[in-house]
């Protein structure tokens, strides 16, 4: 009763006076602390833990760079930049089912079967085929592959309810193992004994951008990356799908045809996940292996997040986090430690993400940055509560 | 062909059940942990973190003390850690539960990984198999016997463990609390029981619950640990929580039912028969998601699931 009662006292000071803060530079200094806030923590925090595994952080740090942006004569880079290509593609397809507050965590499965498909048919089909044609039928098979393993799940979510969350996860699991068993039998390479796709020759892979050792796809990446955005704000589309996600009830009493809409997000959020795989295994793998799985959906999630779902933020995040994963393996390699290590951060950024958005949500509302209970229980030792 | 002379035999029959034993009890352990934390309102997507952790954790305790119980121990404290952050962050602060699951279960991979390879990089130390209980007179049954009644001790504690969840659903006020706090939880909270306290503590038993199944497979089933050991099985557990409806019996039923297809193609390879793990592997996911276009029904989920108790929110 008594925490009752002092909680509840007289509202703070700050919800009184409190000018509007509308000026723009308080408001880019408010989106950067937000999102560059858990990054850097999550750094800091990495250093700890490295530390305390009795590696050097800074040498580490050092090594990122080195070999994500500036190593072999500023060349790095470009790997870092190859490895944007499909990461943005599956960042702009859980952009846009995230911004309808549906969960769509059947991504890996959605992947695997596209850049079977597209490794499965990519030799023969670039051989019968002009390049361009056989190009496009390839990614637009991926494409459409990742679409179509989302219909299950996006009709059941759309006819009956059904948590998409279980279902998009077991579609998950199903294509992960039907991509296995399709790279496994028909388009098991004849020439070789273990598990694996015919290898697709250099020059039937998507072309570089002339200059560079970049392949196109990541042209073909930003060009998605900006039709999303620009559909996702400019379109009536997307104001639909940002009003279900908001509040379904809402959105049916505007007249939104729900189901559909569920569908058609649910298709266009694996079509892209498709086109990521296609596009990372024409230009950069060419060949595909039994049980290969680069979970690249999982830690591209974070920076979904961290993007406050918009698809033109997202593209500096996916740079970072391009960075960070190539040259995380040089790092790790050279600390002698397991390249996971990288998981480790992105979960800490992830939950130092949580906490700032917390406290951030606080300072809005004009309360202050510790929870009632807490502030309780930080003050209890120090001052002893007066009897009333 | 698949010959019924190569399938209708003891040892074939035998290896199913064990093997099905084997790869189901973990996923018992863990999925009747989400159970607990659904029926809550608390929806952990952290379990093949917390798992990992309590994986890592147990064989660490059972190499070093050369104890199963104690690695059993120091696993169930493995998840239960993972818990904690789950417990602080989504039940006291109200964040976002599945984000901060995606977060538990990247950070619970990498680190586990990191620190084993760190650790046992090079040399790989294995467990000593666990030591089997037979039980007096059932044991000599054909089939059943070898198979159902030869266990480690800690399978019999888990059926037991499972009768008396389901009896602690039914038939007792904490049953009826944990139903309230995913149902309905103003209700609860109006009838003077605190809801962040049951929710915690629903949270925290599942953490210790992911932790002994994770336990259960680097000591009991696997003998030693590897970096992503789980292989998504945190994830499975999630499904036959969801799929058993809160009910303990059912998710006995669905683990055994996947703990089998998991294990299935090492049997049919003992009866000389190739079939891919992956066809396998996949049949029971599949036989769900017919089963869920030919019956579809609303998965019922608890009303609260997933949404974080504001007092006097609306």
């Amino acid at each position: 009763m008594t925490t009752e009662t002092i909680s509840t006292k007289a509202p703070p000071a700050a919800v009184r006076a409190k000018p509007t803060r509308s000026r723009l530079g308080d408001r880019v200094f408010d989106v950067c602390v937000r999102s560059l806030f858990p990054v850097i923590l999550a750094l800091g925090a990495g250093a700890i833990l490295l530390l305390a595994l009795g590696r050097n952080p800074v040498s580490f740090y050092q090594d990122i760079w080195l070999g994500g942006v500036s190593g072999g004569g500023w060349d790095a880079w470009q790997d870092s930049a190859i490895r944007m290509a499909p990461l943005l593609l599956i960042a702009a397809g859980l952009t846009v089912i995230f911004r309808a507050n549906i969960w769509n965590l059947g991504y890996n499965g959605q992947f695997l079967l596209g850049a079977a498909l597209v490794t499965g048919y990519g030799p023969s089909l670039t051989n019968n085929v002009s390049l361009p044609v056989a190009m496009l039928l390839l990614v637009l098979m991926a494409g459409a592959a990742g679409a179509v393993w989302t219909i299950v799940p996006a009709v059941l979510k759309a006819r009956y309810g059904t948590n998409e969350i279980i279902t998009t996860l077991m579609m998950s699991f199903i294509g992960v193992d039907l991509a296995n068993i399709l790279i496994k039998g028909p388009f098991q390479d004849p020439a070789v004994t273990i598990p694996q796709t015919r290898v697709l020759d250099l020059e039937k892979m998507l072309p570089n951008i002339p200059g560079t050792r970049i392949h196109i796809g990541l042209l073909v990446a930003f060009g998605a990356v900006l039709v999303v955005h620009y559909v996702l704000t400019r379109t009536s589309w997307g104001l639909r799908l940002r009003i279900m996600g908001a509040n379904p009830r809402a959105a049916r009493h505007f007249g939104v045809n729900l189901p559909r809409l569920i569908i058609t997000s649910f298709l266009v959020s694996g079509f892209l996940v498709g086109l990521a795989a296609a596009v990372d295994f024409l230009g950069l793998w060419g060949y595909i292996r039994g049980g290969q799985n680069p979970a690249y959906g999982d830690t591209v999630i974070p920076f979904v997040f961290l993007a406050r779902l918009n698809a033109l933020a997202v593209i500096p995040f996916i740079a970072f986090f391009s960075v960070l994963s190539v040259g995380g393996d040089l790092a790790a390699t050279n600390a002698n430690l397991s390249t996971d290590f990288l998981l480790v951060l992105v979960g800490l950024i992830l939950l130092f993400m949580t906490v700032i958005e917390y406290l951030g949500r606080r300072r809005d509302l004009g309360g202050t940055y510790l929870p009632p209970g807490l502030k309780e229980a930080l003050r209890a030792p120090l001052f002893r509560r007066r009897s009333p | 062909m698949i010959l019924a002379s190569q399938v209708w035999t003891e040892v074939f029959w035998t290896s199913v059940i064990a093997g099905g034993l084997l790869a189901g009890v973990p996923l018992m352990f863990t999925a009747l942990g989400e159970t607990i934390s659904e029926r809550a309102g608390v929806l952990n997507i952290g379990l093949e973190g917390m798992m990992l952790l309590g994986a890592y954790l147990g064989f660490l305790g059972a190499h070093y003390t050369g104890s199963v119980w104690v690695g059993f121990l120091t696993g169930i404290a493995g998840g239960m850690i993972g818990s904690v952050f789950m417990i602080v962050l989504c039940v006291w602060l109200g964040l976002d539960q599945i984000v901060v699951g995606i977060a538990i279960t990247l950070a619970g991979e990498g680190i586990t990984s990191v620190l084993q390879q760190a650790q046992f990089g090079s040399t790989y130390p294995r467990l000593d198999a666990a030591p089997t209980v037979a039980i007096p007179g059932l044991h000599h049954i054909s089939v059943l016997g070898s198979s159902l009644f030869d266990q480690p001790l800690i399978v019999y504690l888990a059926f037991v463990f499972v009768g008396l969840l389901a009896w602690l659903f039914r038939r007792t006020n904490i049953g009826l609390n944990l139903r309230a706090a995913g149902e309905k939880p103003e209700a609860l909270d109006a009838a003077g029981v605190s809801v962040v306290a049951t929710r915690s503590w629903a949270a925290l038993s599942t953490g210790a619950l992911a932790g002994l199944g994770g336990a259960y497979l680097s000591i009991v089933a696997a003998g030693i640990f590897t970096p992503f050991i789980t292989q998504g099985q945190g994830f499975m557990a999630i499904v036959i929580a969801m799929l058993g409806r809160g009910r303990p019996l059912w998710v006995l039923l669905g683990s055994f039912l996947f703990g089998i297809a998991l294990s299935l193609s090492d049997s049919l390879q003992l009866a000389g028969i190739n079939i891919s793990t992956d066809v396998v592997h996949m049949l029971p996911f599949a036989a769900i998601i017919i089963a869920l276009i030919l019956f579809a029904r609303r998965s019922y989920l608890p009303p609260a699931l997933a949404l974080p108790y504001v007092r006097g929110a609306r």
